[in-house]
């Protein structure tokens, strides 16, 4: 354990103390709000290239175990908290986080007035940050920072994407297949696809559209992840070439690649929405859901031609778009996370949208 | 949504007197139903018996009923009202059973009123076991094992097919009565019985023991949409066995993953949709198998409770408002969250610090009962504490709990606790366990073994670990070094140590500390409570402490400024009571909002601290700030520190912030008020005896001690019997009369400990005598003498444990003018600024002065209510530079009506005590009886405080040589209403030569013919007692416990005898009437 700086940007400074990995880790700065959920927050591929900082003070208190996982490791570059737990509890635990954390070789941070941090964030938005256990000098700190590449434009996809092609089966019997365009899906999308039926076959997002429908799927899934959303024009080609074709449903990043595939535009949020507590109005049904959030950058909705595409879910707390439908493709996509994992299971019920969906498109 | 039109007014039914269980958190849920609806334009109808509620004030509501909370009042107020809606979720379970005998007797039908909220199906699915398991197993959800008996042979059949250790709940009770634990077959017959014998419709549940599991529960709301939020998760320390109430709870959960939270939070909305509470909060509780995880259902409460009040204060949401907005028709999404301004209700509080509840218990008050905690609630109040860990905000909480703790302290040397002693009290639940645990760790003991033995969750003994390892090498590296770190100090901030813990272990003052580490710049900086965790902007001021780089006090006061344009508003701080302990309670609360309503209505900067979850103080709607800390020295200064107001208010607080004064006055902080001087000499006996002879105002005879060998020296000096008592405490606390020098030996110890330092007080006790509570208003020069209460008990028996009545009924106009001129010239020569409240005792024609409290009392709430002036908020004014001239003043001389205060005792929770009253105060809550007539008002209260004046059957006297004049015309009265009269063998002499019936029978001892096999046999209705003397006191102690556990009204005095019978006449001859406080008020004269 060694202090720490964290340096942003900006030229501010939070100070704490490192976990057992030292050195030096870059990334943009985030907050995320949810109280519980940091071993999925930790290994959703989404959070790639961010450094994730948890309002919640306490964290590691159940441990961590083997199943709360959303991917193969942990993505973050670096966990930013006011405490970790030392000694956990829960009968599931298997290790503490501290443990965990250094296993991964994550700098973490502890100690920090991280409600502060927030309050900074929210005020002048996210930005670039360093952790630091080596260095103290605002202005090396400062020059190290600035060839660390922004998030702004950013393929993050190509780090967190299957480089093959694997199946997850139905929890049961198969009812349907999905094509799963795996841009850094997080598991418990699959997994609660596979509890409604569906084999998904996951590909790699450098997968042609031809190859896709080869493969004869009843529909087709884009799945969330990292970064720009601008920036992976190679997966916004090929959505194009397939909105029209066969059912879509897209989540996070996948609702960006619609938007921008439909001739849109996304536009970065001062902070993004990262929590699980988010109320969004789904106005197909004026139903109120209470969401997992993770995203940074949102699709604008006046860039799209609206007799085409309709916003159908909205966030009520800054009435940004959470969901689009097309009005004539069988497509639509949200914003926020119905796999939940952490958060809410109120927005479950997509998937059966999903179902649905294909279901009328075989008919 | 919009909110609906089709009804306009709507009745509102509070929680009564506070009793264990259900405490002032309703009053606060009440208020903010009230002012919701109010500001939606609904015309709201109020009923509550209890007046020192903040609901009951006349501006809360436009008809406000101080009137019993039975069907047959009730009945009454809603013919006259004709209200349109009832709302029956925001008055606890008091609130709650009284709308559903409503409906269940037809009165709701009759009178077209429409449930909101929850109606009556809702309710009884909810609240009846049989319906809320089966709604429970048809959604899929886990129980213990459970079954049904309606009597003991069932209850026999029952416990065979579930074992032991089992538990049996009544059903339709308040806070737990009639539940408990039992481990094997010798005790189950007696606790069977007791639970269907408390069951109002004679039903209990035997259950499958989860007993050591983990306990969590949720609140949930839910508007009529169907949305459904989750405001806040509660896990609670103490494991399933103890009454959550009784229980140190955290929020939010703390040691379950999201899948397993996810989990809990699905069943709530499923558990919430299928009971059908169509709108409003409900809370849910889940017990987790520490070691397989299996999650079962315990309970669900269809209506706002104490824990939701808590997850109020410890989110920021204001769950009672927004359910009453739900009730009346708008959606989550269609509320605004007042602190983001921005973002509607239909969301899930987050948080960023760690919340606290620790439960304040009162077994000093009954030592005979045993200090063991189970599922039946014994706690009279709580205190909640915020800090950014865990460990901050359990040492905060420990300290504001104001036992004399100043932390996870030392307070006991653990090398001196017994390893026995210490095994036991960490097997059995009990109020000081978790001091034990801390002891157990500094002898070493592993979490793993203390797991074993207390089955508190690990996580929780771990963080306690952490701190007891803490300050070991705090002790350490002071011996090495001879000094503390700034890194160790800071460290020991962060993790909540306060200033004097640390005074202990550097061995210096605590002015030491507090000066060290501000010249290290270890400052307190506060941060605020915003539902959000700082993602949005937040307007409400509401702040806690902690140790950080960032002081949002700071930031707020500059934002504050600066909107307002630089100009700067006179500042004052209010200090609360802390948590409720019997002696000091909501009347203190009440005070304290008052003083902040009126100071911010004269343009004042109100800033509010407190520490306690359930008052309506701690609203952060109350005062323009709130800070919610310990009320100790320390956090009290680095409020002021930050705050600088311009003035501190310390006398509404109760003896808590009273307690505080001198250091604040001496550390500079600006007390206005009465001087820190004058209360020193109110409370010095010595300078108030040479006051009192300066004034020629007689007290009874006195004298000071600080050992216990003056103690028995001033005794003997004075004259048996006396007062003893110990100074700076309030309720009475360790205080008696002693008849001889044995009784006072075996009682000293005692008041030497409670009194710590202070001197012990010796008063001559003046037997026979008639108590006069007097409260008023001195601005320095003028006085307000503001209400004159005749006790209906003898002194002797503390004034909060007695009944008293406004105005006084049988003091003569002279010694009305005496009472009022000796008051005038105490007030005037104390020079209070503010509330005052003296006790005199009359002895036939003379008037002596007990007691002098330059401070709010716990009867301002009541005489405000009596005369309809808000006093607190007078004296408030005044203390702020006003005068008495300013206001309009009423005639307090010729009031258009009698107001009648009565306790209520917490006898039934504490089974085998000794059921006596005396000087030391017992009582948890009062109720108010209002009529035009003395007789209908004390019958009132009577019903209100449930031991309504019987009006047919027996009457038992028996009176003293004294009372033998007055009495026979009494018993002739009864006499001639029907009632058969049963009397000791003296006093049916009198009655007989009077012309009476009476029946002889003993008082106490053998066979059948004597009054406690009587009551035994539910053959009297009514007894009247007066006693004398020591021997006569212990008769009339085994009378009165008898009573009370018949629930036999029981008069003590001729007086109390009179106010009996005028009672029961005017029951018998005109029934009652029931009348608004705006109806009486509008009656009342001005002087």
């Amino acid at each position: 354990m060694k202090k720490a700086v964290l340096f942003l940007e900006d030229g501010t400074s939070f100070y704490g103390t490192s976990l057992n990995t030292y050195g030096e880790s870059a990334g943009e700065v985030v907050f995320n709000t949810a109280l519980s959920g940091y071993q999925e927050v930790l290994t959703d591929p989404s959070y790639a290239g961010q450094i994730v900082v948890m309002t919640y003070p306490l964290i590691g208190n159940y441990g961590v175990n083997e199943e709360d996982v959303e991917s193969d490791k942990i993505h973050v570059k670096g966990f930013v908290v006011k405490e970790f737990c030392r000694t956990y509890s829960n009968f599931r635990a298997n290790k503490s986080i501290i443990e965990y954390l250094d296993a991964g070789k994550i700098m973490g941070m502890e100690g920090v007035d991280t409600r502060a941090l927030t309050r900074h964030l929210r005020l002048s938005g996210a930005m670039k940050g360093l952790i630091s256990t080596e260095d103290f000098d605002p202005k090396s700190l400062k020059a190290k920072l600035a060839k660390v590449p922004s998030m702004d434009g950013a393929d993050w996809v190509k780090e967190v994407a299957p480089r093959k092609a694997y199946v997850w089966k139905a929890a049961g019997e198969r009812k349907y297949k999905v094509v799963v365009m795996d841009c850094g899906i997080k598991r418990n999308i699959l997994r609660e696809m596979a509890l409604l039926g569906i084999e998904s076959h996951v590909v790699p997002p450098s997968t042609s559209s031809a190859d896709i429908l080869s493969m004869k799927p009843d529909g087709i899934f884009l799945s969330s992840g990292p970064g720009d959303p601008a920036a992976v024009t190679y997966v916004i080609e090929t959505v194009r070439a397939l909105i029209g074709k066969l059912p879509i449903f897209g989540i996070c990043l996948g609702n960006q690649m619609i938007g921008l595939a439909l001739g849109g535009k996304t536009y970065k949020l001062k902070f993004g929405h990262h929590g699980a507590n988010h109320p969004v109005k789904d106005l197909e049904n004026n139903r109120i859901s209470i969401t997992s959030q993770n995203h940074g950058f949102c699709v604008d909705l006046n860039s799209l031609d609206q007799d085409e595409v309709e916003a159908i879910h909205i966030n009520l707390n800054d009435r940004s778009v959470e969901g689009l439908r097309h009005r004539k493709y069988p497509l639509f996509s949200v914003q926020y996370h119905p796999e939940a994992s952490p958060g809410p299971n109120d927005a479950k019920y997509l998937f059966g949208k999903f179902i649905e969906m294909i279901e009328k498109h075989r008919r | 949504m919009p909110k609906r039109t089709d009804i306009k007014k709507i009745l509102l039914i509070g929680s009564g007197p506070i009793v264990i269980g259900q405490a002032c958190e309703f009053d606060y849920s009440g208020t903010q139903a009230c002012k919701a609806l109010r500001e939606e334009g609904y015309e709201i109808v109020l009923v509550n018996s209890n007046p020192a509620t903040i609901m009951t004030d006349p501006e809360t509501a436009p008809h406000t009923y101080i009137e019993p909370l039975s069907v047959e009042f009730v009945t009454k107020i809603i013919a006259q009202e004709r209200p349109d809606a009832i709302l029956p979720t925001l008055g606890g379970q008091t609130g709650l059973n009284l709308a559903v005998e409503l409906f269940e007797k037809g009165v709701l039908k009759q009178y077209g009123v429409e449930m909101l909220g929850a109606n009556y199906e809702v309710i009884k699915k909810a609240e009846d076991r049989k319906q809320f398991k089966q709604a429970c197993l048809s959604i899929g959800l886990d129980l213990p094992k459970s079954s049904f008996a309606y009597s003991l042979e069932e209850a026999r059949k029952v416990v065979q097919e579930i074992g032991f250790p089992c538990i049996i709940r009544s059903s339709f009770t308040l806070g737990g009565t009639g539940g408990s634990i039992v481990y094997g077959r010798e005790e189950f017959d007696a606790k069977a019985k007791r639970g269907i014998e408390s069951s109002m419709i004679s039903e209990i549940l035997i259950e499958e023991s989860i007993e050591g599991w983990k306990e969590f529960e949720l609140e949930v709301m839910r508007d009529k949409k169907d949305n459904v939020v989750i405001v806040c998760s509660i896990e609670n320390l103490d494991p399933m066995g103890v009454h959550t109430g009784d229980s140190i709870t955290v929020a939010p959960a703390q040691t379950l993953t999201d899948r397993e939270y996810q989990m809990m939070r699905d069943q709530s909305l499923k558990l919430i949709r299928e009971i059908g509470v169509e709108t409003g909060g409900s809370n849910i509780q889940f017990a987790v198998h520490p070691k397989n995880g299996r999650m079962v259902v315990i309970e669900m409460n269809p209506r706002v409770s104490r824990s939701s009040a808590l997850a109020s204060k410890a989110t920021g949401f204001p769950i009672a408002k927004f359910a009453a907005k739900l009730a009346v028709g708008y959606s989550l999404d269609e509320i605004q969250n007042d602190i983001t301004r921005e973002t509607p209700a239909s969301f899930e509080p987050t948080i960023d610090y760690c919340v606290i509840k620790i439960p304040r218990f009162t077994f000093e008050k009954f030592p005979e009962a045993k200090d063991v905690l189970g599922v039946q609630m014994k706690s009279v109040g709580e205190t909640m504490a915020i800090g950014r860990t865990f460990k901050e905000a359990l040492q905060k909480g420990l300290r504001g709990l104001e036992i004399h703790h100043i932390g996870l302290d030392n307070k006991m040397d653990y090398r001196i606790v017994d390893d026995e002693k210490m095994m036991q009290r960490l097997r059995e639940p009990n109020a000081s366990r978790i001091f034990y645990i801390k002891y157990a760790l500094q002898k070493g003991m592993s979490i793993d073994d203390l797991v074993e033995v207390t089955r508190i969750d690990k996580w929780f003994l771990a963080q306690m670990k952490q701190i007891v390892d803490f300050e070991r090498l705090l002790l350490e590296e002071f011996a090495k070094t001879g000094k503390l770190s700034e890194a160790s100090l800071r460290k020991a901030k962060e993790w909540g140590f306060s200033d004097p813990q640390l005074a202990e272990i550097m061995n210096v003052s605590e002015s030491d500390v507090r000066e060290l580490r501000k010249q290290m710049g270890i400052v307190a900086t506060f941060k605020l409570v915003d539902t959000c965790a700082a993602e949005f902007e937040a307007y409400t001021p509401y702040f806690y402490s902690t140790y950080e780089t960032e002081d949002e006090a700071i930031i707020q006061n500059e934002k504050t400024s600066r909107l307002k344009g630089g100009a700067k508003r006179s500042k004052i701080m209010i200090l609360g009571g802390g948590p409720n302990r019997i002696g000091q309670g909501i009347e203190f609360d009440y005070c304290c909002c008052h003083a902040a309503f009126s100071l911010k209505e004269r343009g004042y900067e109100t800033i509010m601290v407190n520490s306690n979850p359930e008052t309506v103080s701690t609203d952060y709607d109350t005062s323009d700030r709130l800070y919610f800390e310990p009320l100790t020295f320390e956090d009290v200064m680095n409020i002021l520190d930050v705050e600088q107001p311009d003035g501190v208010i310390v006398q509404f607080g109760g003896q808590t912030p009273l307690n505080l004064a001198r250091r604040l006055h001496q550390a500079g902080a600006p007390i206005i008020g009465t001087s820190v001087d004058s209360i020193d000499i109110a409370e010095n006996r010595e300078r108030f005896s040479v006051l009192m002879n300066e004034l020629n105002i007689a007290q009874p005879a006195n004298g000071t001690a600080s050992s216990v060998q003056e103690t028995v020296e001033a005794a003997s000096k004075v004259g048996y019997p006396v007062v003893v008592r110990p100074s700076y405490v309030l309720g009475g606390r360790a205080m008696r009369i002693v008849y001889d020098e044995e009784s006072l030996m075996g009682f000293v110890d005692e008041v030497a400990d409670v009194s710590r330092g202070h001197p012990i007080l010796i008063d001559k006790f003046i037997e026979d005598a008639m108590e006069v509570d007097v409260d008023a208003i001195c601005d320095g020069s003028k006085v307000f003498v503001a209400g004159i209460m005749e006790h209906i008990e003898n002194a002797g028996i503390h004034s909060g444990d007695s009944a008293c009545v406004l105005p006084p009924p049988t003091l003569s106009e002279d010694m009305i003018a005496e009472i009022k001129d000796s008051t005038k010239r105490i007030a005037l020569a104390l020079k209070v600024i503010g509330l005052l409240n003296i006790q005199f005792a009359i002895k036939g024609e003379k008037v002596f002065v007990l007691e002098v409290n330059p401070r709010a009392s716990r009867t301002v709430p009541f005489v405000s209510k009596a005369i309809g002036i808000p006093l607190a908020k007078m004296a408030a004014r005044i203390m702020a530079g006003e005068k008495l001239s300013g206001f309009k003043l009423p005639d307090v001389d010729h009031l258009p009506q009698f107001a009648v205060k009565e306790c209520v005792l917490p006898f039934t929770r504490f089974m085998g005590v000794d059921i006596i009253l005396g000087p030391e105060m017992k009582s948890t809550g009062e109720v108010m009886g209002l009529a035009p007539s003395f007789g209908a008002a004390y019958a009132k209260s009577q019903i209100a405080a449930g031991q309504a004046l019987p009006l047919k059957g027996s009457v038992f006297i028996s009176v003293n040589e004294n009372d033998k004049r007055a009495i026979p015309f009494m018993a002739k009265r009864l006499q001639d209403f029907g009632f058969k009269i049963f009397a000791t063998k003296g006093t049916a002499k009198v009655l007989r030569s009077a012309g009476v019936v009476a029946t002889v029978v003993d008082k106490t001892g053998e066979g059948e013919n004597n009054i406690l096999s009587l009551i035994e046999r539910s053959e009297i209705q009514l007894i009247i007692n007066t006693p004398s003397g020591k021997k006569s006191q212990s008769d009339m102690r085994q009378i009165r416990a008898a009573a009370i556990m018949h629930n036999i009204p029981c008069i003590t005095t001729v007086q109390g005898a009179s106010a009996a019978v005028h009672g029961i006449e005017s029951m018998l001859k005109e029934g009652f009437t029931v009348e608004s406080l705006q109806s009486y008020y509008s009656r009342t004269k001005s002087a």
